[in-house]
């Protein structure tokens, strides 16, 4: 297992000032093997999950695997709770669900999350994934996270 | 079918289809380094245990259906039971337990060795799509 340099909460607190994304997101293994990162565009917080063959799900349209639409909606969720909050370890999912709307092509795509309710230990996270059309999503999320330690 | 290279995601993740029968499947993703999103406690992250249970569920559907025909999800609902243990390989078994004309409903348990005790439990819907 890989072990980042820095204790995470550490990293995280710097990165909530410092907006230098990639130093989180590639502290975590799995969002640095799925091509997932964020990006601060046009003053929003976004995700996008860069395009590579290895994340198709049918070769013959080709569209992206299922699974790595859920993947893409959860590291958003987490990562809007990472840095928008202030809890210091990374968020535990309790429940997720997930709509897919339209299959996803062959390209990046992009995530946006809203934190819909935050209380002490639980937050409810909505999330939507597009790629070239905003207002045409191609899934989306409603998350329930666990936000500290029992 | 679902577990050849026509699959680039599950090949991937190197998920292995373990048992199929008439309207269930049984899919096997070994622990890796790579599906860790927590590196403090190493733990495999739930977008992994999504495409898992994803692919076991689509191949439960696709035994459960009586011709072959091209599926979509349309939705998964997962619950996290208690947390996975990081080093061990994570099973997921599917049922589909409903098909209709066109949806066919789908429960899956995921596990890391005792069905007693799973680690999280899923409910999805798939479509049929002509082609």
């Amino acid at each position: 297992m890989s072990t980042p340099s820095l204790p995470l909460a550490d990293l995280v607190r710097q990165v909530r000032q410092s907006r230098e994304y990639p130093r989180l997101t590639d502290a975590i293994p799995y969002t640095r093997f799925m091509g997932i990162g964020v990006e601060n565009l046009a003053g929003e917080m976004l995700c996008r999950m860069r395009y590579a063959p290895h994340l198709i799900g049918n070769s013959l349209l080709p569209a992206l695997h299922g699974g790595t639409l859920g993947a893409l909606l959860e590291s958003s969720a987490i990562f809007e709770l990472l840095l928008k909050t202030d809890t210091e370890r990374v968020p535990k999912v309790i429940s997720t669900t997930v709509d897919f709307l339209r299959s996803g092509k062959a390209q990046d795509t992009f995530a946006r999350a809203f934190i819909t309710r935050q209380g002490r230990r639980v937050a409810n996270v909505r999330v939507e994934a597009w790629q070239d059309d905003r207002t045409r999503p191609i899934a989306s999320s409603h998350a329930l996270f666990l936000l500290s330690e029992p | 079918m679902l577990f050849t290279e026509a699959v680039p995601h599950n090949h991937a993740l190197a998920l292995r289809l373990e048992e199929v029968g008439a309207t269930d499947a049984t899919v096997v993703m070994p622990y890796a380094d790579v599906l860790v999103g927590n590196p403090e406690t190493g733990v495999v992250a739930g977008g992994a245990v999504t495409t898992l249970i994803d692919a076991a569920s689509g191949t439960a559907v696709m035994a459960a259906l009586d011709a072959f025909a091209a599926i979509v999800t349309l939705d998964l609902r997962i619950d996290y039971l208690r947390p996975a243990r990081p080093g061990l390989p994570l099973t997921a078994r599917a049922e589909c337990y409903k098909v209709t004309r066109l949806v066919a409903f789908v429960r899956a348990l995921v596990h890391q060795g005792d069905p007693a005790m799973p680690v999280a439990s899923s409910q999805g819907t798939f479509m049929r799509v002509e082609d």
